[in-house]
């Protein structure tokens, strides 16, 4: 079991680094409160004129903020920082050092660096969650709870395989970073319910940038909205970017030729 | 005033030369701005929707040719020097600018209008689409959208200065990026990019008046609306003047302390 023990280390070495710099959590803390109090006073006036966005209730939109803040929060915690030094690493060839250690390369790339004050962002994300599940006063059962946990996951597997499939494009291309770019962008749209966004965008935020695996399907899964079948199918896709994104970096790692060529 | 459009002339060349470099880049840069408005557009289509089609006088054409030209307009003004300047300061690049016997704030503007001239064609197809999709109702009246020409110009100027005056507090703040976001959220609510004014508590409608944000962005968008009244646009105009001169006034104030200070960090 060196994987945990790994993830661990390279978290530690990374919470000691930034501690030097604490003054950061507190600007930190000071943006995230004010990301969240946009997105809510944009809410508030938006709700201010109707109930009913798209068949969400109010307190089921401040839900789906709250996932949004939360899996944002870890996509910044540790995936995109992590994607952006390997692409660093590809151009300035220091991926050499990564690739003599004696573990999988696709595993120490993925977790090499973590922003930790991102944590704020995720913290925030499940206040707000918590808050809008008990306004809505449904209780959450045993079965919710796990079919969002499965939901989170699977989501987080395929953004991360998203990451990961642009992030190995740098073995190709010399400028990547822009295209990384696309997602952060594309991902302002999972705020919303994906439902209220007409058919040809739905679609390119399902399948060509999967930013409704992040936030609408474990929103839905949390408020009860989720089918079986939608989930299995999540699972099944999850399945695939994970499968496709190894096949990927393997072809890319095999077209890397290091830093003194 | 003949060297300085000479000078202008030679910058426009090698500017867009090298920024046709990055016009992929540049173009990628371009999904947000397209995306910001859409996501709005398609939230308020669905809360008119949602109520017999009218929320406060906006039905969901009025919305869709409101957020178009939201788009248009905030995409013909915005700047991202408040994001660079932090760099320069830090990074000391800023002495090579202050030696040339310019202004930087020049080469700032011709930056700016070289990149907006590489990505019109991609908006205006984006408008194309976004028309064709969502069938905007716009009511054009031909005094108003007249005035719009020099509105739009005096906004873009008027956003540029005050932008990048705040761009300066670089000199005396080593973190900007709180600066930069409480800036951006109140340029989202004030300058109507969130949602009409029209549409938000006076409270916030009379602070978007006073201050410069409705100036900025919002006040062309309303003139192609056609929703003032003469009197209005002219009010408006006059405005957007009067913080003109103010935000120049600033500028020139702010500049001079900070280049006093400046240490050029790292040179």
């Amino acid at each position: 079991m060196r994987a945990p023990r790994l993830i661990w280390i390279f978290f530690r070495i990374n919470v000691l680094s930034e501690l030097a710099y604490r003054a950061n959590f507190f600007l930190q803390l000071f943006e995230s409160l004010l990301d969240l109090g946009t997105a809510l006073a944009g809410l508030a006036i938006i709700f201010s004129y109707t109930n009913n966005l798209g068949g969400w209730r109010p307190d089921e939109v401040v839900a789906l903020v709250g996932v949004f803040f939360l899996v944002g929060g870890a996509i910044r915690l540790v995936i995109q920082p992590s994607m952006e030094r390997l692409i660093e690493a590809v151009h300035e060839g220091t991926l050499d050092f990564t690739l003599t250690k004696p573990v999988d390369a696709q595993f120490l790339v993925s977790i090499q660096r973590v922003e930790i004050w991102k944590f704020a962002d995720m913290v925030l994300g499940a206040g707000v969650l918590v808050v809008a599940l008990s306004r809505l006063g449904t209780r959450v059962g045993g079965a919710q709870a796990a079919a969002f946990a499965a939901a989170l996951v699977v989501g987080g597997i395929i953004v991360y395989s998203f990451w990961l499939i642009l992030a190995t494009l740098s073995f190709w291309f010399v400028r990547v970073e822009n295209i990384l770019m696309i997602f952060q962008s594309m991902y302002e749209a999972g705020r919303w319910p994906v439902s209220l966004y007409p058919r040809w965008l739905r679609f390119g935020l399902t399948f060509l940038v999967p930013v409704a695996f992040a936030t609408t399907v474990p929103a839905q899964a949390l408020i009860g909205r989720l089918t079986w079948r939608t989930l299995l199918g999540t699972s099944a896709l999850a399945g695939l970017f994970l499968v496709s994104s190894r096949l990927f970096w393997r072809a890319g790692i095999r077209r890397y030729s290091g830093a003194s060529s | 005033m003949k060297g300085l459009a000479d000078i202008y002339a030679q910058q426009f060349k090698t500017t867009l030369a090298s920024f046709l470099q990055y016009r992929a880049a540049i173009s990628i840069w371009m999904i947000g701005h397209v995306l910001e408005p859409l996501i709005f557009l398609v939230v308020w289509s669905a809360v008119s929707q949602s109520r017999g089609n009218n929320i406060g006088g906006f039905a969901a054409g009025d919305f869709a040719a409101y957020f178009i030209a939201m788009m248009l307009v905030n995409h013909a003004t915005y700047t991202w020097i408040m994001y660079e300047f932090d760099h320069r300061v830090r990074q000391g690049s800023l002495s090579f600018a202050l030696l040339r016997p310019l202004h930087p704030i020049h080469t700032d503007i011709v930056d700016n209008i070289s990149s907006k001239l590489i990505t019109l064609p991609m908006m205006l197809g984006a408008a194309g689409i976004l028309a064709l999709v969502f069938k905007p109702a716009f009511h054009i009246v031909p005094w108003a959208a007249a005035a719009f020409v020099p509105a739009l110009f005096l906004a873009f100027l008027l956003r540029f200065l005050i932008e990048w005056t705040l761009a300066l507090s670089a000199f005396w703040i080593t973190r900007v990026s709180a600066v930069n976001q409480g800036y951006y959220i109140a340029a989202l609510f004030l300058a109507g990019q969130v949602a009409p004014l029209a549409l938000l508590p006076s409270p916030v409608r009379v602070a978007a008046s006073i201050l410069p944000f409705r100036w900025m962005i919002s006040f062309p968008v309303e003139l192609l609306m056609g929703r003032l009244t003469p009197v209005q646009a002219l009010a408006g105009l006059a405005a957007q003047a009067g913080w003109l001169v103010l935000a120049f006034v600033l500028l020139r104030i702010v500049w001079r302390a900070g280049v006093k200070i400046y240490s050029a960090v790292g040179a």
